[in-house]
């Protein structure tokens, strides 16, 4: 049927053409090109590619990167938006307090996310530049990249670019001739969503189960081995080489009026869109905008609903398409930014269906230390399964509301059951008369044809 | 016992394991880069089943016996990551992704094509040894839903019909 179709070698791309990013604009790819190879030491360097280590470290303390980082309100882009500049205050460092480190979070697995991908293969120099800032901001002496074993792609860019690094004097006993050392190992994964979890992740690099950790102790007082570690997303590092270079006030001002949260965001769409992709744009675009340039649904299809940043965020509804895609904004609609990279749902796909496929995620990759995650998320998954079969019984919906309920924030040991709860609860909440026609078709004619696709 | 070769549990043959030489120098150079020799013990898991294949139970021993930690501990570890393989897989190791994105682009469609063709279901290993079909975790890789990873290649999207090509491509 196909025979003139290429394999389909997947590649991780940015749907911008070179011509429209610029320096000033585009902090996070305005290097990248447009043939998606690489970005090597050499192309990196001489787009002003470590000059913000040079002069910071050669210049500054580490209290100045802290401000900047805090005044540029750089907000975590791992999902939780906590301020990055906030976070490296808290660090314990001085006095007789050992020296600790800086792990870049790079676990990317949140369903519908493949933003940290493409910085890490055609970008590698911007992260481990970032990473050299955190880590004297930090105090740090060691750094590892927490990458996901899947990311083969990026394992052997980064491989190379550390190398680059080393061989540069980036990375070493005198960072840039500043006297400052410090080098980063990459660390590989072996599977598992929790491990993205910032205390399982720690967990998983001293080479245990990547069970979540009790906090406090947070991380910045007592992480890896008990130093203080710092553990950041990919993309928020990849954010301070520009902050210090061009400053607070100038990031501040890349996102719109609308919004609180400076910088720029990658963005993205996925689903079924006419162009599925990534985009570097101002924080607070709204997600109108995203699906304009996805260019809209395919097969003229209409909107149901969206997840705006991934399985673990709540469900918003076309109404919401206005709004400034930011963290606060998205919060007070009961849902989450998380990673920003929408998943948009049509009127034809059925919410029973989505729910269970997105519980048995969660379900799975539960790390069962807990009993409303370990058991409670299965249970919601047998029950999502009758209703889509149209043999649900009365009370399963009202059933669904309390295991979401009991799942909800502050009552587990780690966020992952929280983040199962929020796309449930809003599916529930916007969506209950096609949970409820899983019950009064009793026997009856099943709920979910399959999820209509059109040609892939 | 209807079971294929691979499966059969009486061909696994733990006592035949002997830990490579170059395998445990590489081990030894990974304890290096960290406090505590255990936090090699992922990267261990990982040498062994690059040149293996699989984990069996005498790697265990032999990895506890280069991190000296116990057994328990390294076993721990080898059964709580999906990405270490504690019984014999094929030659080739497709993960399919079944997240919500691919979900929603025909993961469905896509499981039951590899199927067909492979004559297996999730999980399973084909008669001759060639594939193991597993699911996986969002593979970073939406935009090309539904999305596949072949050993160490990525694919997106992938459509039914271009599973013969895609799997020739793997012998
Ligand atoms: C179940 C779970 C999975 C997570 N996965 C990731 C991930 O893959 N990548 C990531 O950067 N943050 C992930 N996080 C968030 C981290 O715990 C943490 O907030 C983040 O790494 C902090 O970095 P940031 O402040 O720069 O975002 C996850 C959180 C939870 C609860
Ligand atoms: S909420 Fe779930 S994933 Fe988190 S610690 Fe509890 S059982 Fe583990
Ligand atoms: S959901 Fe399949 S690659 Fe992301």
């Amino acid at each position: 049927m196909n025979s003139q179709r290429q394999s389909p070698i997947y590649k991780s791309r940015l749907l911008q053409p070179v011509a429209e990013r610029s320096p000033e604009t585009h902090p996070l790819t305005w290097r990248l090109r447009d043939d998606g190879q690489v970005v090597d030491l050499k192309e990196y360097q001489s787009k002003e590619g470590y000059q913000a280590v040079s002069q910071v470290l050669n210049g500054h303390d580490p209290g100045a990167v802290i401000a900047a980082m805090k005044e540029a309100n750089v907000r975590g882009r791992g999902g939780a938006g906590f301020s990055a500049g906030l976070k490296w205050s808290l660090t314990m460092q001085g006095g007789d307090i050992p020296r600790g480190y800086i792990v870049c979070n790079a676990d990317e697995m949140e369903p519908g996310t493949f933003k940290d991908r493409l910085l890490m293969e055609q970008q590698p120099h911007l992260l481990i530049e970032g990473m050299i800032l955190a880590a004297f901001a930090n105090n740090a002496r060691y750094g590892y990249i927490f990458l996901r074993g899947e990311y083969v792609e990026s394992a052997r860019v980064l491989s190379e670019a550390l190398a680059e690094a080393r061989d540069a004097g980036w990375l070493g006993p005198d960072v840039a001739g500043s006297g400052f050392d410090f080098d980063i190992a990459l660390h590989t994964g072996a599977g598992r969503y929790i491990c993205g979890e910032e205390t399982a992740l720690l967990n998983s690099l001293e080479g245990q189960r990547a069970n979540p950790r009790a906090k406090p102790p947070f991380p910045g007082q007592s992480g890896a081995w008990g130093k203080p570690t710092v553990v950041n997303n990919v993309e928020t590092l990849c954010n301070a080489p520009a902050v210090m270079l061009r400053g607070a006030d100038w990031y501040q001002g890349l996102s719109g009026d609308g919004t609180d949260d400076g910088g720029t965001k990658l963005y993205g769409a996925s689903g079924l869109v006419n162009r599925p992709g990534l985009w570097e744009l101002p924080i607070g675009t709204t997600g109108g905008e995203l699906l304009e340039l996805a260019g809209g649904l395919r097969d003229g299809k209409k909107l149901k609903a969206w997840l705006p940043g991934g399985a673990s965020t709540g469900f918003l509804l076309p109404e919401h398409l206005d709004l400034p895609l930011d963290f606060d904004t998205v919060g007070k609609e009961g849902s989450r930014l998380g990673t920003g990279l929408i998943t948009v749902v049509t009127e034809d796909q059925s919410m029973v269906a989505l729910m269970r496929n997105l519980e048995q995620f969660f379900a799975r990759e539960s790390c069962g230390w807990c009993t409303p995650c370990r058991d409670g998320l299965p249970w919601t998954v047998k029950l999502l399964l009758a209703l889509e079969r149209g043999e649900g019984e009365a009370g399963d919906v009202e059933l669904l509301d309390k295991l979401a309920a009991d799942c909800g924030p502050a009552q587990t040991f780690c966020a992952h059951a929280p983040g199962a709860a929020m796309p449930l609860e809003t599916a529930l909440r916007h969506f209950r008369h096609e949970f409820e026609q899983g019950i009064r078709q009793s026997k009856g004619k099943p709920h979910g044809d399959p999820i209509p696709v059109g040609e892939v | 016992m209807e079971q294929t070769p691979v499966t059969d549990p009486n061909t696994i043959a733990t006592d035949g394991f002997r830990l490579h030489p170059d395998d445990e120098a590489a081990m030894r150079e990974e304890i290096g880069h960290f406090e505590q020799p255990q936090a090699a013990c992922i990267e261990a898991l990982k040498i062994v089943q690059r040149r293996h294949g699989w984990v069996p139970d005498d790697a265990i021993t032999a990895i506890a016996r280069v991190l000296g930690v116990g057994p328990a501990s390294v076993e721990g570890v080898a059964t709580f990551y999906s990405l270490i393989f504690r019984q014999p897989v094929g030659r080739h190791i497709i993960l399919v992704c079944d997240s919500s994105s691919c979900f929603l682009t025909g993961f469905d469609q896509l499981r039951d094509a590899l199927g067909e063709h492979l004559g297996i279901g999730l999980g399973e290993t084909t008669a001759d040894g060639r594939f193991t079909l597993l699911p996986v975790c969002c593979l970073g890789a939406c935009d090309g839903g539904p999305a596949l990873m072949i050993d160490d290649d990525v694919y997106g999207p992938v459509a039914a019909g271009d599973l013969p090509d895609l799997l020739e491509g793997y012998s």
